[in-house]
């Protein structure tokens, strides 16, 4: 049983003439085998929250606290914090150029393992996980994420998630960009990381379609730095017929 | 035709960004080459081809001396040779043919070295034969500052195969013309390693004369010395031909490691494809690329590519990169160049210290993903194994 907890949590980033504080304040529980849903419209924070948990250097923590199990989060490196059980699949994966998937997922599963995979399990896992996500084998040779499309990109994010065995996984936007037929292949890659490994998983989104694939346990929506407000699955209904309007007229 | 460029560039000379790659005032076929050193005054810095060295550490280069201790037995520089039985080894005077034909001397320090070295070596693999070891030739510097002049001559005859493998090492000043003779059908490999020690300089005319059909690839690996200067230049002795010029380099604090190659596309149906890629890294470590290409008129149905890309891994450090593509003729296949210079890419060690890979594996990871390319060209084992071991320990002195 794992517990990401973030509180209060104040986040700034430099910009030309200052800083701007975009996080006001965030507070999160999350606990393995649960998922939270966190919608907000654009540019209201969710992708900072993501990258300030996995320790982006651009994002700077002016007060509150992470801790995974009580462990303070906010002082490891973002290695150590994936090695620690983190996730983050990234809104815009990195291209890597020269440097391929099979050598990269190996050179990953190594160093969360601390120890080399046994090499003939291994390479039938990432068959198999590749296979179940629609992947060519030919992927495998390829360097990561360059010249991939927006769905390769995105299911070689949740390739990642299934294989590395992570605690708790963010999964920024993963919906975002996809077709239906990725979206569910995506989604169903989750939901098996979610059968097999008890995961808790934040999964940030704009939109509510693809919470009719991975059935969210509690819904929080996100503007302007914080969460303004939390609920059940209905909360997301409400939210696909009234948009975001409620909260940013507050705002206003 | 097609022209194609790509240019994502940071120091790229200004000149050469106004029509993509720059042509230069006068034809680079026009500049000068010449067997008497009274042709080339000693350089002072301003000249097209020396704008970018350091020519006031090189004043010991260009005076008309002989090689220090030349004749004594202890001379500069030693060079060993291990060759297969089949391949001949003697000796060229000045004038000797075939000693001449490919390489005249285009400057200063390829002049003097040239015009002292009374006996040049002589390789020869005769014709049809197919080496099964690669010859090698080990240039061995014993003293910082001692004055060494080389000349060497490798003939591949027709429709031969083979590869020789020139190594540096040790410390000198040591000026080493390659003159290389491609026969008709032949492929032929040559190989230069720089792992000169830190106070080594080195400069170097590599000329290649590549015939009918024939397959000819040079490739340097740079990585020690104090100046390095490696000219690779490449003219066809009739159509068909294909030169590969491939150069991989990783410059430290201080180190100035240059790379200039001219492809002289002087016959038709044939193929240059130039690829250089560096990594620097520490205070004022400094690369320089210029990469020529001249598609004359007679060049009907050439097809040319050269590329140059750079890694700055830390602040301090200066990759100059300039494409010149000069083309008289519009009836070729295709023409192209593509010159980048990019810092280290923080959102590629995020990524990867993401996935639990600690960031010095990270580092190293994106570094040899850099060189991947130019190093599965290079498909040589044995010099890709000390191109990927000498980036490991360059690496590991960074972190360090
Ligand atoms: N590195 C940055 N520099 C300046 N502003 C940033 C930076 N990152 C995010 N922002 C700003 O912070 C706000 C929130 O961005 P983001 O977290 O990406 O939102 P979301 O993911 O919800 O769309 C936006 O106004 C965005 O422009
Ligand atoms: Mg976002």
């Amino acid at each position: 049983m794992t517990t990401l907890e973030i509180r209060d949590l104040h986040v700034s980033v430099e910009i030309e003439n200052g800083t701007k504080e975009i996080l006001k304040g965030v507070n999160l529980t999350v606990k393995s085998g649960e998922t939270h849903a966190i919608m907000g419209p654009n540019g209201s924070g969710k992708s900072t929250l993501a990258y300030s948990v996995a320790g982006h250097p651009k994002y700077t923590v002016t007060s509150g606290t992470v801790t995974l199990d009580g462990e303070n989060v906010l002082a490891m490196t973002v290695d150590q914090r994936a090695r620690a059980g983190l996730f983050l699949a990234m809104q815009y994966p990195v291209e890597v150029p020269g440097v391929t998937v099979s050598n990269f997922l190996r050179t990953a599963k190594t160093a969360i393992d601390g120890e080399a995979p046994k090499l003939r399990h291994w390479v039938k896992d990432v068959k198999v996980a590749m296979s179940n996500l629609r992947m060519d084998a030919e992927f495998a040779e390829r360097n990561v994420n360059e010249g991939f499309s927006g769905g390769e990109k995105k299911r070689h994010e949740i390739l990642q998630m299934e294989l590395l065995h992570p605690k708790m996984a963010i999964l920024d936007e993963t919906d975002s960009g996809l077709d239906v037929d990725a979206l569910r292949v995506v989604s169903e890659g989750v939901n098996r990381a979610k059968e097999s490994t008890d995961v808790g998983v934040l999964l940030i989104t704009h939109y509510t379609r693809i919470l009719r694939y991975i059935k969210p346990d509690f819904v929080h929506v996100f503007v302007d730095g914080r969460v303004a407000e939390e609920g059940g699955r209905e909360l997301a209904d409400r939210l696909e017929e009234e948009g975001y309007d409620r909260f940013l007229k507050v705002q206003a | 035709m097609s022209l194609l460029t790509d240019k994502a560039t940071t120091h790229t000379d200004p000149s050469s960004l106004a029509s993509g790659a720059a042509v230069p005032d006068v034809s680079r076929g026009a500049r000068k080459t010449s067997f008497d050193v009274a042709d080339f005054p000693v350089p002072h810095g301003r000249e097209e081809d020396w704008r970018f060295t350091p020519v006031d550490r090189l004043s010991g280069l260009f005076t008309d001396h002989p090689t220090d201790g030349l004749g004594t037995g202890s001379e500069a520089a030693s060079v060993t040779v291990q060759a297969p039985d089949e391949v001949l080894v003697s000796t060229l005077a000045p004038g000797d043919a075939p000693r001449g034909t490919a390489l005249v001397p285009a400057d200063r320090a390829a002049v003097v070295a040239s015009a002292q070295t009374e006996k040049a070596l002589h390789l020869t693999i005769p014709a049809e034969a197919e080496l099964a070891e690669p010859v090698r030739l080990t240039v061995t510097g014993h003293g910082a500052g001692r004055r060494s002049n080389g000349h060497c001559v490798i003939e591949a005859k027709h429709h031969s195969k083979a590869m020789v493998i020139v190594t540096h090492e040790g410390s000198a000043d040591h000026t080493g013309n390659l003159e290389v003779i491609v026969g008709d059908g032949a492929d032929l490999t040559v190989v230069t390693l720089q792992q000169w020690d830190d106070d080594a300089n080195h400069l170097g005319q590599h000329d290649a004369l590549v015939g009918n059909s024939a397959t000819y690839k040079h490739i340097a690996v740079t990585l020690g010395g104090a100046i390095v200067r490696i000219n690779s230049n490449v003219r066809y002795a009739g159509s068909g031909g294909d030169a590969t010029l491939l150069g991989v380099y990783f410059a430290d604090a201080g180190q100035h490691l240059e790379h200039r190659s001219f492809v002289d596309h002087n016959a038709p149906h044939c193929t240059s494809h130039v690829t250089y890629k560096g990594a620097l890294q520490g205070q004022s470590a400094h690369t320089v690329w210029v990469g020529d290409v001249l598609i004359r008129a007679e060049a009907e149905g050439i097809e040319t590519y050269e590329q140059n890309r750079n890694l700055v891994l830390t602040d301090g450090a200066r990759a100059d990169s300039v494409p010149n593509l000069e083309i008289e003729t519009g009836e070729i296949i295709g023409a192209g160049h593509a010159s980048s210079t990019g810092r280290f890419d923080d959102e590629q060690l995020f990524y990867l210290q993401a996935r639990g890979i600690p960031e010095r594996d990270a580092r190293r990871l994106v570094v040899r993903g850099f060189f991947a390319d130019v190093v599965s060209k290079i498909r040589v084992p044995e010099v890709v194994d000390a191109v990927m071991e000498a980036i490991e320990i360059e690496l590991s002195q960074a972190t360090e």
